[in-house]
């Protein structure tokens, strides 16, 4: 019933007032084990949250991911200040001479372009940014297959 | 949009988490002075509309194994951009596949999340990548310290605003 009970949650997750019910009844078990089971897959931190995904250029965000080049004895500063942006989501450092990589999601261009400058300007680095010119895949659910053909 | 600050509240609490009780959206209701089917109907108009990309559960990568994670950049063949992306983004194990606006000191435009259980695995893929599309110009950036992940809050002020100058047209 768990691979079937994750499929439904996440791809068929019912617009209902009673949501849980719906899914017992298509499953054929009681609304108390669906609960159940939904409790357990929450603390096994297998299912981060039950809620929706926004679009976010649906409702005009400008997202864009970023790269700047930090001298080492900076790069803990520098991620600080990049991180402390609301508008910053995910923000590593890798292994590269681009040291530092962020995503900034701002409800338009020019204020994403705003925020770039102004850290520019607070850290002394300059921030290159690569904005998306096509999309051919994102947030993918996971298939559990290792398959890889070599 | 019957109601702009409903809509506007119920948008805040979806990118939030729902209970798994009997009717989850009670709460929210008693706090919000409506009934819980005004809830329902709101999230599914903007899932018609498209503002809710998926409604459901949404999973932790790490916790079903893969921890292996490299962004890999690639050097596009000009020209065949598309067909190359469409080909990275069919391997399960790439999560996002992107051609973005490259400076001239990073010339690799094609931007792939691969994920993976282990070190070999991670290279299978990136091995298979480069005998399907034929690159073999590329990056493997992994990360070295995650500084920040978190989930963004978007504001639907903007888009109401916007929404409603068309209805009013």
């Amino acid at each position: 019933m768990q691979k079937q009970l994750l499929d439904m949650l996440q791809n068929r997750f019912p617009l209902s007032e009673t949501p849980f019910l719906h899914l017992a009844d298509e499953l054929g078990v009681t609304e108390g084990e669906v609960i159940y089971n939904v409790r357990l897959l929450l603390e096994q931190g297998v299912i981060r949250r039950i809620g929706a995904i926004i679009d976010a250029r649906k409702i005009g965000y400008y997202s864009t991911l970023c790269a700047c080049q930090v001298p080492p004895q900076d790069l803990e500063a520098v991620a600080k200040a990049v991180s402390a942006l609301p508008a910053v989501t995910h923000n590593y450092s890798r292994d590269h001479r681009y040291n530092l990589w962020f995503t900034l999601s701002a409800p338009s261009e020019e204020a994403a372009r705003q925020l770039l400058t102004a850290l520019e300007e607070q850290t002394g680095v300059k921030m290159v940014s690569m904005p998306a010119l096509r999309m051919y895949k994102i947030d993918a659910r996971f298939e559990m297959s290792d398959q890889v053909e070599k | 949009m019957k109601n702009k600050l409903l809509t506007k509240k119920v948008a805040e609490f979806i990118q939030g988490h729902i209970d798994p009780v009997h009717r989850p959206f009670k709460p929210l209701a008693a706090q919000l002075d409506c009934t819980e089917a005004d809830i329902v109907s709101i999230i599914a108009e903007l899932k018609a509309k498209g503002i809710i990309r998926r409604f459901g559960a949404i999973l932790r990568h790490q916790q079903a194994g893969f921890t292996c994670n490299a962004m890999v950049a690639w050097q596009a063949p000009l020209g065949r951009e598309d067909e190359t992306g469409q080909k990275m983004a069919a391997y399960p194990q790439v999560s996002h596949c992107y051609l973005r606006q490259v400076p001239g000191d990073f010339p690799y435009q094609l931007f792939t999340m691969i994920h993976a259980r282990s070190a070999e695995e991670l290279q299978d893929v990136v091995n298979a990548i480069v005998k399907s599309t034929g690159i073999d110009n590329y990056q493997v950036l992994h990360s070295v310290k995650e500084y920040k992940k978190v989930s963004m809050r978007y504001e639907l002020e903007d888009w109401l605003k916007a929404w409603d100058e068309e209805e009013s047209r």
